[in-house]
């Protein structure tokens, strides 16, 4: 990793455990500015776990984490969050530019109430994941596509530095899935780094710049093409997954 | 919010409103005429308690319900009453002493669930019925206990198990009022933190909102309604006033806003009116008197409200299944007809009920009652109505193809697709010509 790139967000040992059983397990992770990484491993490896970790929301045995040289409660306005979409109750009484407008909530602070201003944001981010004809719609009313552009939305209007978004592509459909990795590739083309949660590794190359495998520990985290082969693949899924990609894989990380 | 135009959903849920307002203000004076009620100065200052408890109820209630906790309400209220026993046993029966106790037992029993749900693998509802049944058993030991002890004053203790309004006084009002006043100031203030934790607490952590600190202020509020409320409505059904007109208001409404206003009103008629009903004969206990008329909103509600209501989706779904009878029907004809040279080609009854076979019968009757077909020897023929019906519905869902196929390369506006609308209805004109542009001769009618 080139010494002088100034790093987005770095970890250092950190580990989280739920029971006895770690969850992750003495992560080391520096992630340098501008790049769109992709996070892939297997099922219980530990993903959501490392973003959740890294944001403060869940206790962490030990280790730390800086964004930018900072902690987090000193970065907060420089981090935007997208959860899984099944986290909450779409059938939640409001309307999607509310639900946006909650992602200028943080910068407002205790108390203070949104206006006009927060509304013109709102409606600008919509404008960016095409929902702009959906903005009083009732948030129920949405198919699940909507429901993600919502929540990117949601995140664009926190106007971050680094992004952490988990699982978006689960469940959307191919139209949307597209829409969304044009968002994503346009926030990383204005600087921002972006991380996200991934499941289908047939898409990996052709996404993201940088990927990072993920088992519990971290098993390899680096350029794609450099990082996305076979063989780390198979120490992150065992043998089976990886010798069924194996020809994929290589054009992807080739190209 | 639009700027100043209000739909036909926001008109309905302020006209509930007022009507239930009206209704609430309406009830004395109704009564007397019906019920030789007689308007002493003790039925309304039960009138007025009942009435603000049940606004606090609802309001808090609302947020209960959409966090689904409506639960933890019934642990806490059933908590309260060991404190209850207590502070009498140190105290007297000194009724403000008694609430503080009340208080402190239920705030002891949250404590207590957070301490069991954060420690342990037990699952909260399972968490809340341990200290719910445990504190309660408490309470009712402790209530067995005094009640042995010869001493006069204790009676009218047990009147904290299913509340007992009449026993209510002015000094009670003004304590309700103003802590009522204090909640709704809480409420304002934090009403940004309580939704966006009440929708997304994850991501409220994010933004660096401390949820430990929000939710305790929100239990906080619940607990100290669940106090003033005893008196009225009891620990057993205390829960009731809470969660019952938040469920009642979902039904009406898709904002949080009205939603938590049209809770309060509610709950404030539930209190009132259920309060004075059971004023009216000290036989008649208080609580399940609230929650008898609670429950009736919340039946009103879920049979009456559009959108969410049963009967309204009953209607919805026999009008859907009447008019899809008839398009499909009508679909068959033509296109029976077509195949056969034209449009007014007769069609035999055997093919038509051969097609659809149930709905049949109720398509060809729709369809005779609007003039679109006609009987004809052995069967049925399209009207000149019929056919330009079945020609403009042809070319709308063709259209709709050519809008899926073409839509993104003509950059048209994405809207959503629903092939029951005319396009033109969805579409602007200039863009159905384009799409017309792209279509067949043949796929025009």
């Amino acid at each position: 990793m080139p010494e002088t790139s100034e790093l987005a967000l770095s970890i250092d040992d950190l580990t989280v455990a739920y029971q006895e059983k770690p969850a992750i397990w003495d992560i080391d992770l520096d992630v340098p500015e501008g790049v769109l990484m992709g996070i892939v491993g297997p099922n219980g490896a530990g993903k959501s776990t490392l973003i959740k970790a890294a944001l403060n929301l869940i206790p962490r045995a030990a280790g730390s984490v800086s964004f930018y040289g900072k902690p987090y409660e000193r970065a907060r306005s420089l981090v935007g969050y997208v959860p899984q979409r099944g986290s909450v109750d779409w059938d939640f009484p409001t309307s999607v530019l509310d639900v946006v407008t909650m992602g200028l909530y943080g910068k407002l602070g205790w108390f203070r109430r949104p206006g006009k201003r927060e509304r013109e944001l709102a409606l600008f981010a919509l404008e960016q994941v095409g929902l702009v004809d959906f903005v009083d719609r009732q948030i129920s009313q949405l198919s699940g596509g909507q429901q993600q552009r919502t929540f990117l939305a949601r995140a664009l209007v926190q106007d971050a530095q680094i992004y952490f978004m988990d699982e978006p592509f689960a469940a959307v459909d191919a139209v949307t899935e597209n829409a969304i990795v044009d968002i994503l590739q346009a926030l990383n083309k204005r600087g921002k780094t972006v991380l996200v949660v991934h499941h289908d590794l047939q898409t990996v190359g052709q996404y993201f710049d940088w990927v990072t495998l993920l088992n519990v520990e971290i098993i390899a985290s680096g350029p794609t093409a450099a990082v996305f082969t076979a063989e780390n693949l198979r120490k992150t899924y065992g043998g089976r997954v990886a010798s069924l990609n194996g020809g994929t894989l290589a054009g992807a990380a080739g190209g | 919010m639009p700027g100043g135009t209000l739909s036909a959903a926001d008109r309905r849920v302020w006209l509930i409103i007022a009507g239930i307002i009206v209704l609430g203000l309406l009830f004395i004076p109704l009564g007397q005429l019906l019920f030789d009620l007689r308007l002493t100065y003790t039925v309304r200052v039960v009138a007025l308690g009942g009435a603000i408890l049940g606004a606090l109820s609802g309001i808090l209630g609302a947020f209960a319900v959409l966090r689904q906790e409506s639960l933890l309400g019934d642990a806490l209220s059933h908590a309260a009453l060991p404190g209850v026993a207590v502070a009498f046993l140190l105290a007297g029966r000194e009724l403000s002493l008694l609430l503080v106790g009340a208080g402190i037992a239920s705030w002891i029993g949250l404590r207590f669930l957070s301490a069991i749900l954060r420690t342990t693998r037990i699952k909260q509802d399972t968490a809340m019925g341990i200290v719910l049944s445990a504190w309660f058993a408490a309470g009712i030991a402790l209530l067995a206990y005094i009640q042995s002890i010869p001493d006069a004053s204790q009676a009218g203790l047990d009147h904290f198990i299913f509340g007992q309004a009449a026993a209510i006084i002015e000094s009670d009002v003004r304590l309700i009022t103003a802590v009522g006043f204090f909640v709704l100031v809480v409420v304002a203030l934090f009403w940004k933190e309580f939704k966006l934790v009440a929708f997304d607490s994850e991501f409220a952590g994010a933004n660096g909102f401390r949820i430990g600190l929000i939710n305790a202020v929100m239990s906080a509020l619940i607990v100290v309604t669940i106090v003033l409320g005893l008196q009225l409505a009891g620990v057993i059904l205390m829960v009731g006033l809470l969660i019952a007109p938040g469920i009642a208001a979902r039904q009406w409404t898709q904002s949080l806003e009205q939603m938590v206003i049209l809770a309060g009103v509610f709950g404030a008629f539930a209190g009132g009116v259920g309060a004075v009903i059971s004023a009216l004969d000290s036989d008649i206990p208080t609580g399940p008197m609230i929650i008898v008329v609670a429950f009736l909103l919340v039946l009103i509600s879920i049979s009456l409200a559009p959108g969410r209501g049963l009967l309204w989706s009953r209607l919805r779904q026999r009008a859907n299944r009447r008019r899809f009878a008839a398009i499909n029907t009508l679909r068959d004809l033509y296109r029976y007809a077509l195949a056969h040279g034209s449009a007014d080609h007769p069609i035999p009854d055997r093919f038509i009920r051969g097609v659809r076979a149930r709905s049949v019968e109720a398509g060809l009757r729709q369809l005779w009652r609007a003039g679109h077909v006609m009987e004809d020897p052995g069967g049925w023929r399209l009207t000149e109505l019929g056919i330009e019906w079945a020609r403009k519905d042809r070319r709308n869902q063709n259209l709709w193809d050519s809008y899926r196929l073409y839509g993104d390369e003509l950059g048209l506006p994405d809207v959503q697709e629903d092939r029951h609308l005319a396009i033109e209805a969805v579409l602007p004109a200039t863009a159905v010509e384009q799409l017309e542009n792209r279509l067949e001769p043949s796929e025009t009618g």
